[in-house]
């Protein structure tokens, strides 16, 4: 599962769901897949208003991957104006920058393939198969 | 629109095949004066540069078909570019097989052949009890097919993480378990939607959200969208679509509900 979907989840019991500590929920003994996707730098920017950082920093900090900026970019920071094109002077592109590189990376094609995810308020572990998270409960716990 | 995405990887013998309630949902949706609504919900006084993605959430995904369908045709649904499309399902085979679906079915796209439009990004199918794990407060679009057939009881869950293992050789009442999921109803076949409807308000999304709701004759959708209408806050329903008229009778319909203009 990829870590963006990880934004839209949170602790399946009902007397978790809305409390803060349930959210993000944690990995545990992940292990992570990476899936190459084609960059869309106009995605990337229409998510970033969608983002928690600040969970998606501690998500970063938990498996091991390299610490994100304190907060999240400006949308105008994915893109720079790239090399001029020796033959048209005029024509300038627009070059995805190293921030959204990493971005695309981090939320699009990391994804944790097995492990566990932790509820932070409960503690309770649901289990990830084949990218599948399993967010069954037995019936005393719903 | 592109076509009908392909299930013919599925066991029907554990995941729900389409049938004409899934040909509905995506006539429903996609239908002119559908996207038209919706290209205005979505469009309306916003600035395409920095409205935050859509979410769609599709709940009971079976085997994929219909959010298959949304993700390849997100633009030309919603009018608008960058949608990101979530799935969820009781049943661990209807997530393994709805993954295939949309996987298979945005692969096979042919270059330029949809005049263009951008496609949805799919996340993931979440193996789950309805919004159960969702965040509230996130969902602008969900879609909902649920177990509407009136039937004596429900299938019981207790016996459902027994039965919801991954493995290659099901039983008959392993089989029979995950079916009956897909269809039973229980009381006026509504025991299962009227879970999910007493869900909406917190899942969708209180600017944008909106879902859509297939039901059937006996589940009694004029009284189901009479009721939706005095929740207050601005909570209203509409039958988008309908199909299967039998002596005046409308076999199957979609509830639009919404909150707002
Ligand atoms: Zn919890």
């Amino acid at each position: 599962m990829k870590l963006l979907t990880l934004n839209f989840l949170t602790c399946a019991r009902k007397t978790c769901k809305s409390l803060p500590a349930a959210f993000p929920l944690h990995p545990k003994d992940a292990e992570l897949e990476v899936v190459e996707t084609d960059f869309n730098a106009p995605f990337l920017r229409n998510i970033l208003g969608r983002l928690e950082w600040d969970a998606l920093k501690t998500l970063c900090m938990e498996l091991g991957l390299p610490n994100l900026p304190p907060s999240a970019p400006e949308p105008e920071a994915l893109l720079e104006p790239g090399a001029e094109m020796a033959e048209l002077e005029l024509e300038r592109e627009l070059e995805p920058t190293q921030t959204a590189r990493d971005l695309h990376n981090l939320l699009l094609e990391t994804g944790i393939k097995e492990g566990k995810l932790v509820c932070g308020n409960c503690g309770h572990e649901y289990a990830v198969k084949e990218g599948i998270a399993n967010f069954l409960l037995p019936s005393h716990l719903v | 629109m592109l076509p009908t995405p392909s299930t013919s990887h599925v066991s029907f013998d554990r995941v729900y095949e389409p049938a004409e309630d899934s040909f509905l949902l995506l006539d429903t949706i996609s239908s002119a004066s559908e996207t038209a609504w919706l290209h205005q919900r979505f469009f309306e006084n916003e600035n395409l540069e920095t409205t935050p993605a859509p979410l769609i959430l599709e709940v009971g995904t079976g085997s994929g078909i219909v959010l298959a369908f949304v993700t390849a045709n997100a633009q030309a649904i919603l009018g608008r570019r960058e949608v990101l499309t979530l799935g969820a399902d009781i049943n661990y085979f209807a997530c393994q097989a709805t993954k295939k679906t949309v996987d298979t079915t945005i692969a096979e796209i042919p270059p330029m052949s949809n005049t263009n439009l951008s496609t949805g990004k799919f996340l993931d199918v979440v193996n789950c009890d309805l919004t159960s794990p969702i965040r509230p407060n996130s969902v602008d679009v969900l879609i909902f097919n649920p177990p509407y057939v009136p039937t004596e009881e429900l299938p019981d869950l207790d016996n459902h993480l027994k039965y919801n293992v991954p493995q290659d050789t099901l039983s008959f009442d392993q089989e029979s378990h995950l079916l009956a999921l897909s269809y039973a109803g229980g009381s006026l076949g509504m025991e299962v939607t009227e879970r999910l409807l007493s869900q909406l308000p917190s899942v969708l999304s209180s600017e944008r959200g909106i879902a859509y709701i297939l039901l059937c004759a006996q589940n009694k959708p004029e009284e189901v969208k009479a009721r939706i209408q005095t929740w207050g806050m601005g909570w209203r329903a509409e039958i988008a679509g309908s199909s299967g008229k039998k002596g005046g009778w409308e076999k199957l319909c979609i509830l639009r509900i919404w909150r707002g203009g």
